[in-house]
C-alpha cells in the first residue's frame, strides 16, 4: 500500500506506522494506533482536546501531520500514570473533581504537566493563561484551577 | 368533584374554556372525563401532559389519585436540557 | 410504590450521604481509558459521511448518487428514499425524520441531504463530492423578528398558527400564541406609580460540548442492531431509532458511551437513525462522527429571542402588574420553546396580575433542542433586567425589592399552580448577607444580581441492585452519567444499606439489561435514580432479613437491618447477635440463592428549584471588553447527595450563562448561510476568562423525595445572563438590551450615551 513509513517514540516504547502524507498524528494515534485518549474535539486546533507533548512542547495533534512524528519524541495521556501509580496532576483532578464528563481531561492533564515543567510554582493568573487553549465547558475551570494549584505544590514538596 | 385548569396551549386546544370542573378520582378518570368533554385535548393526552396537584408538577400516571378539592393543573409536557 | 420524604430525615444524620468520596468512574477518565462516543470500533466497519445543504432554504428537485454509488469503496449510499415514513400520523417524529434527512425541501444552511458509507474517510468524502443536488432555492429568513412579518418567505404552508382566537386564514411562520397569567394587567398598571417597558433580544447559542456526536451502528441480516453512542438516553434513542427505522425495539441494543458534554443537546437524534439506514444497507457497521463545523450548523442550538417586559410598581415597592411578549425561534421546526419562556419568565414572584404572551417563530436555521433550563435564561434576561431598572427608578435596594416581591409557599406562580415548600426567599437573604455584596467597587466596574427558576422533573427509572457473594453490591442504573451521579448513587445505596461507599460500584447498564429509562434531562439524573435506588436498596434489605432470619432459624419479623447488619431483636433472640450483610452474602447461595433488589417507577414530584446570583465586572470603556472579577452562585439543592458534584453543576451552569451573556452568538450571513461554525469565532469562556466561581448549596427539603433532593443541573444557566448584563449596565451606566453584550456591542451603547 502507499503510504509513508514514520518511525517515532511514543510514551517511551519505539513505535512505527504507515500514514498518509495528510493524515494528522490525531488521526493516526487514535485510528491506528488505538491510543484514543486524545480527543478530537474540533479539529481546527481550537479546543486542545488533542493536546500532547511532542519533544517537549505541547501541540494539538489535530495540527501536527503524522509524518512530522518522525525520529521524535511524543507523549500522550496514556503515558502520563507510570503503572497503577497516577501523576499528581492526575491524581488532584480526582480529589478535587477537576471533571465532570470528561473528556477535556486528557488534553487539560497535558497542559497542565507542560505548564508545570516549565513553570513549577505558578500564580493563579499564569495558570488560567497557561491552561487558556483547552476549552471546558461542565466545570468552569474553577477546580480545574484549583487542582492544578495543589499538584504544583505537591511536587514542589516532592523535589 | 376537582376543579382543572388547562393553561396555555392546552386551554386554546380546549376552545378558550381554562377552567373545568370534572368528577375523577385520578389521572386516568380525569384524562378519559376531559377527551369526552372535549376531543381536540386527546392528541394532547396522547403526547403526554403534565399535571400539577396542589402546586407539584407531575406525570401523567394513571393511578395517581386526585385528592378531593385538590386544584388541579394541565400543563405541556415539560422538556429539559 | 411511592418513597416519600420522611421529615425524622431533617435531623438524621447521614453516614453517607453529603460526603465527598472519589467518584469510580475518575481513574479512567484521567488516564484515557474512558470511551467516548468515537472512541468504539467494530471490526469491518466503514465510515459515515453526511452531504449537507449549503442554502437555507431549497426544494430538493432531484438527487443523483449514481457516481457516487459506482466508487470504489462506496458500500452504501442513502437518500430520505431509504427512510420511508414510518411515524403513522405522529407529527413531532415525522419533524425528527425530516430533519435527520431531508425528504422535500432543505430547511437550513447544513440540512443533510444524502449519506454515503465507504471503506474509509477519503473515500467517503470523495464519495459526497460526487453527489449531484439539484435544488430551487427559495428566498430565506433567518431572524425571529422579521420571520413574524407578513412579507417573510414561509417555511411550511401546512402550518397556521395554534392558539389564536379566530383560525388564521394563511400559513404563518408563527406555529404558535400561546398565553398565561391570571388577574388583570390593565387594571394593575393603573395602580402603578412607576412603570418600566423595554424591549430585549438574545441571540442564538450553542450548547457547546467538547464532544462532537458520534456513533457506531451494525445492523444485521436479521434485522437486530446494536448502537454504540454518546447520548443522554440511550432508551429514549432506541425508541425513536426503532421507530423511524421500522424495527423492533427489543431487537436494537444501544449502549450508552461515557458522554463528553450534553447539556440538553444529545438528546434527540440527528445522527444515529442515517447510521443505522446505512448499515443495514450496506450490510456492514457504519462508524459516523460529526466534525465540529456538522454540530453548529446541523444539531440543536438553542432559540433566539425577541422579548417585550413591561413591570409597574407602586412606590412602596409592590409590583402591581407584569406583562410579557415573548418571541423564541424554534429553528426550521416548531418546538414548545416560546411557551416555557411564557412560563418561567415571572415565575420568581408574587404577583397579582400577570401576563405572558409566547410566539414560537420558525426561521430558516437547525431544529432548537434543549439547553439546560430551556428557555428559562433569555426570558430571566428580559425579566431581571427590568426588575433592576424599576427597583433603581424607586430608590429601592435591588435586592430587597426581590425580597418584598418574591414568590413563597401558597404563592400563586405566573404559570399557574400554587407553590408548596420553596427556596427563593432563602436564596435572596443569603444573597443579600454574602461577603460578595461588600466587595468594594472601583471604577469602571459594577455589581448586578439576578433571580433564576426551574422545573426539574422525574421520570421513569429502573434500577437494579444486585448483591455479589463477596458482599460487593453492583449497582446497574439507567440514566446516563453526565457529571459523577455514580458516585451521587452509590453514596445511596451505601447510605440505605449502611455500608461503606467503596463497597458499592455503579455502572450505566445498555438497553437489553434494563427496564426503560427516561433520559437524563431536567435535573433528573440524581434525583430519579436516587429514588429508583433507594427504592431497590430497600427491596434488597427484605431479602436479607429474609436470609438472615433463615441463617437464624427464628421468624423474619424479629430481625431488623441496622448500619449494614441484620440485627435479632425480641425477648427470645435478642442475643443472637448481629449478622453482617457479608455473611449473609456468603450463604446466599444455601439460602435461595443471589440476593437483589429491583426498582421500576416514576420518579415523581421533583421540585423547582431557585438560584439567585451575584456578579462583579470591570468593563474597559475604550475597548468594551469585559472581565467578570466576581461571581456567587446560591442556589437550594434540597439535600446536596455528593457536595463537590453539586458545586460542579453550579459553576459549570454560571459559566455557560457567562459565555452567553458575553460572547457567545450564532451569525448568519445575508446569505442564510452560519458563518462562525467554529470555536475560534464562535467564542465560549476559557480559563482565562473566569474567576474562582463560589457557591452556596442552600438545603430547604423536597418533601416528595426520601432525602428531600431536588435537581440541580440546570437552574444555574437561568440567572447568569440578567446577573451580568445587570452588572454590565451599572458599570457603565447605560441598560444593555442586546445579549451577547459583546466589545462592540458595549461600544456602541458607550458612544450612544456619550452622545445622547
Amino acid at each position: 500500500m502507499a503510504g509513508i513509513a514514520v518511525s517515532t517514540t511514543i510514551n517511551g516504547d519505539k513505535v512505527e506506522y504507515l500514514c498518509h502524507p495528510d493524515e494528522t498524528l490525531l488521526e493516526v494515534l487514535r485510528d491506528r494506533l488505538g491510543l484514543t485518549g486524545a480527543k478530537e474535539g474540533c479539529g481546527t486546533g481550537d479546543c486542545g482536546a488533542c493536546s500532547i507533548i511532542l519533544d517537549d512542547r505541547l501541540v494539538c495533534s489535530c495540527l501536527v501531520l503524522a509524518p512530522e512524528a518522525e525520529g521524535r519524541r511524543v507523549e500522550t495521556i496514556e503515558g502520563m500514570a507510570h503503572g497503577d501509580k497516577l501523576h499528581p496532576l492526575q491524581q488532584k483532578f480526582i480529589e478535587h473533581a477537576a471533571l465532570q464528563c470528561g473528556v477535556c481531561t486528557p488534553g487539560f492533564l497535558m497542559a497542565a504537566k507542560d505548564l508545570l515543567t516549565k513553570n513549577p510554582n505558578p500564580t493563579e493568573e499564569e495558570i488560567r493563561f497557561g491552561l487558556a487553549g483547552n476549552l471546558c465547558r461542565c466545570t468552569g475551570y474553577d477546580k480545574i484551577v484549583r487542582a492544578v494549584q495543589d499538584a504544583a505544590s505537591m511536587m514542589r514538596g516532592a523535589a | 368533584m376537582v376543579e382543572v385548569t388547562l393553561w396555555g396551549s392546552l386551554g386554546a386546544a380546549a376552545g378558550g374554556r381554562n377552567k373545568i370542573e370534572v368528577e375523577a378520582k385520578d389521572i386516568r378518570e380525569l384524562f378519559r372525563k376531559l377527551s369526552e368533554q372535549f376531543p381536540s385535548l386527546e392528541p394532547w393526552i396522547d403526547r403526554g401532559i403534565a399535571v400539577s396537584i396542589d402546586g407539584t408538577i407531575y406525570r401523567d400516571t394513571w393511578s395517581k389519585e386526585l385528592p378531593e378539592d385538590a386544584e388541579i393543573f394541565l400543563l405541556p409536557r415539560l422538556a429539559g436540557g | 410504590m411511592t418513597v416519600n420524604f420522611d421529615p425524622r430525615y431533617l435531623k438524621r444524620e447521614f453516614q453517607s450521604v453529603g460526603t465527598r468520596p472519589l467518584r469510580p468512574d475518575g481513574i479512567d477518565k484521567v488516564t484515557g481509558r474512558a470511551r467516548y462516543g468515537a472512541d468504539f470500533n467494530m471490526p469491518g466497519q466503514l465510515v459515515g459521511r453526511i452531504l449537507r445543504s449549503p442554502h437555507a432554504h431549497a426544494v430538493i428537485e432531484k438527487i443523483d448518487t449514481s457516481k457516487a454509488e459506482a466508487l470504489p469503496g462506496v458500500k452504501a449510499v442513502i437518500t430520505a428514499a431509504d427512510l420511508p415514513n414510518l411515524t403513522d400520523g405522529d407529527a413531532a417524529m415525522f419533524d425528527v425524520l425530516d430533519n435527520c434527512m431531508a425528504r422535500r425541501k432543505v430547511l437550513y444552511d447544513g440540512h443533510a441531504v444524502a449519506a454515503v458509507a465507504a471503506v474509509d474517510a477519503r473515500t467517503a468524502r470523495q464519495a459526497l463530492k460526487l453527489i449531484e443536488v439539484e435544488y430551487q432555492v427559495l428566498p430565506h429568513v433567518t431572524d425571529v423578528d422579521e420571520a413574524v412579518k407578513e412579507t417573510a418567505p414561509i417555511l411550511h404552508e401546512s402550518v397556521f398558527t395554534e392558539g389564536t382566537e379566530t383560525r388564521p386564514g394563511k400559513p404563518s411562520n408563527v406555529a404558535k400564541r400561546v398565553q398565561y397569567g391570571h388577574g388583570d394587567v390593565e387594571a394593575g398598571f393603573a395602580q402603578a406609580d412607576f412603570i418600566v417597558e423595554r424591549s430585549f433580544k438574545t441571540e442564538q447559542t450553542h450548547q457547546g460540548y467538547i464532544e462532537p456526536h458520534a456513533c457506531v451502528a451494525s445492523v444485521g441480516p436479521d434485522g437486530t442492531a446494536d448502537l454504540w453512542v454518546c447520548t443522554q438516553g440511550h432508551f429514549v434513542y432506541r425508541q425513536h431509532c426503532a421507530q423511524l427505522l421500522g424495527m423492533d425495539a427489543s431487537k436494537l441494543r444501544v449502549t450508552s458511551s461515557e458522554i463528553g458534554g450534553g447539556f440538553g443537546g444529545k438528546t434527540h437524534v440527528w445522527a444515529e437513525p442515517v447510521a443505522l439506514a446505512l448499515s443495514r444497507k450496506a450490510g456492514r457497521p457504519v462508524k459516523l462522527v460529526m466534525t465540529r463545523d456538522e454540530v453548529f450548523r446541523a444539531t440543536g442550538p438553542t432559540s433566539a429571542t425577541s422579548i417585550d417586559v413591561k413591570i409597574g410598581a407602586r412606590k412602596d415597592g409592590t409590583i402591581v402588574a407584569a406583562e410579557a411578549t415573548l418571541r423564541y425561534s424554534s429553528g426550521a421546526y416548531a418546538g414548545m420553546w416560546a411557551e416555557l419562556g411564557a412560563m418561567t419568565a415571572f415565575a420568581c414572584y408574587r404577583l397579582e396580575n400577570v401576563k405572558t404572551v409566547g410566539y414560537e417563530v420558525l426561521v430558516n436555521r437547525p431544529k432548537t433542542a434543549p439547553y439546560r433550563a430551556p428557555s428559562s435564561p433569555q426570558a430571566a434576561f428580559a425579566v431581571e433586567s427590568v426588575i433592576d431598572e424599576l427597583a433603581h427608578k424607586i430608590g429601592i435596594d435591588p435586592v430587597d425589592f426581590r425580597i418584598k416581591n418574591a414568590a413563597q409557599e401558597g404563592t400563586r406562580s405566573s404559570y399557574g399552580p400554587i407553590y408548596g415548600p420553596i427556596g427563593i426567599g432563602p436564596t435572596l437573604e443569603a444573597a443579600k448577607n454574602h461577603p460578595h455584596m461588600k466587595a468594594p467597587l472601583g471604577p469602571n466596574q459594577g455589581r448586578g444580581m439576578a433571580c433564576g427558576f426551574w422545573f426539574n422533573f422525574g421520570g421513569q427509572t429502573c434500577t437494579d441492585l444486585n448483591i455479589g457473594m463477596d458482599g460487593t453490591v453492583s449497582l446497574a442504573v439507567g440514566t446516563v452519567d453526565v457529571g459523577g451521579s455514580r458516585a451521587s448513587l452509590s453514596l445511596v445505596a451505601a447510605e440505605e444499606l449502611g455500608i461503606d461507599y467503596s463497597q458499592v460500584r455503579a455502572v450505566v447498564a445498555d438497553t437489553s439489561s434494563l427496564g426503560y429509562n427516561d433520559m437524563t434531562d431536567g435535573s433528573r439524573g440524581t434525583f430519579s435514580s436516587s429514588m429508583a435506588t433507594i427504592s431497590a436498596a430497600r427491596n434488597a434489605i427484605k431479602v436479607l432479613r429474609e436470609r438472615a432470619a433463615q441463617m437464624w432459624d427464628i421468624p423474619v419479623e424479629e430481625v431488623i437491618w441496622e448500619k449494614g447488619h441484620a440485627v435479632a431483636v425480641g425477648e427470645k433472640h435478642g442475643n443472637l447477635g448481629r449478622l453482617s450483610l457479608k455473611q449473609i452474602a456468603a450463604e446466599s447461595g444455601k439460602t435461595g440463592g443471589p440476593i437483589a433488589g429491583h426498582s421500576e417507577l416514576v420518579a415523581d414530584g421533583a421540585g423547582v428549584s431557585f438560584a439567585t446570583h451575584i456578579c462583579d465586572v470591570e468593563v474597559d470603556p475604550a475597548t468594551g471588553a469585559t472581565k467578570v472579577l466576581r461571581y456567587t452562585v446560591i442556589q437550594d439543592a434540597g439535600k446536596a447527595v455528593h457536595p463537590t458534584y453539586v458545586e460542579g453543576q453550579y459553576q459549570g451552569g454560571a459559566a455557560q450563562g457567562i459565555g452567553w451573556a458575553l460572547n457567545e452568538e450564532y451569525i448568519y450571513g445575508e446569505d442564510g448561510r452560519l458563518q462562525n461554525a467554529g470555536f475560534l469565532d464562535y467564542r465560549i469562556p476559557v480559563c482565562s476568562d473566569l474567576p474562582m466561581i463560589d457557591t452556596q448549596i442552600l438545603e430547604i427539603p423536597n418533601p416528595n423525595h426520601p432525602y428531600g433532593v431536588r435537581g440541580v443541573g440546570e437552574t444555574s444557566i437561568v440567572p447568569p445572563l440578567a446577573a451580568v448584563a445587570n452588572a454590565v449596565s451599572n458599570a457603565v451606566g447605560v441598560r444593555m438590551t442586546h445579549i451577547p453584550m459583546s466589545p462592540p456591542r458595549i461600544l456602541a451603547a458607550i458612544e450612544a450615551k456619550g452622545s445622547g
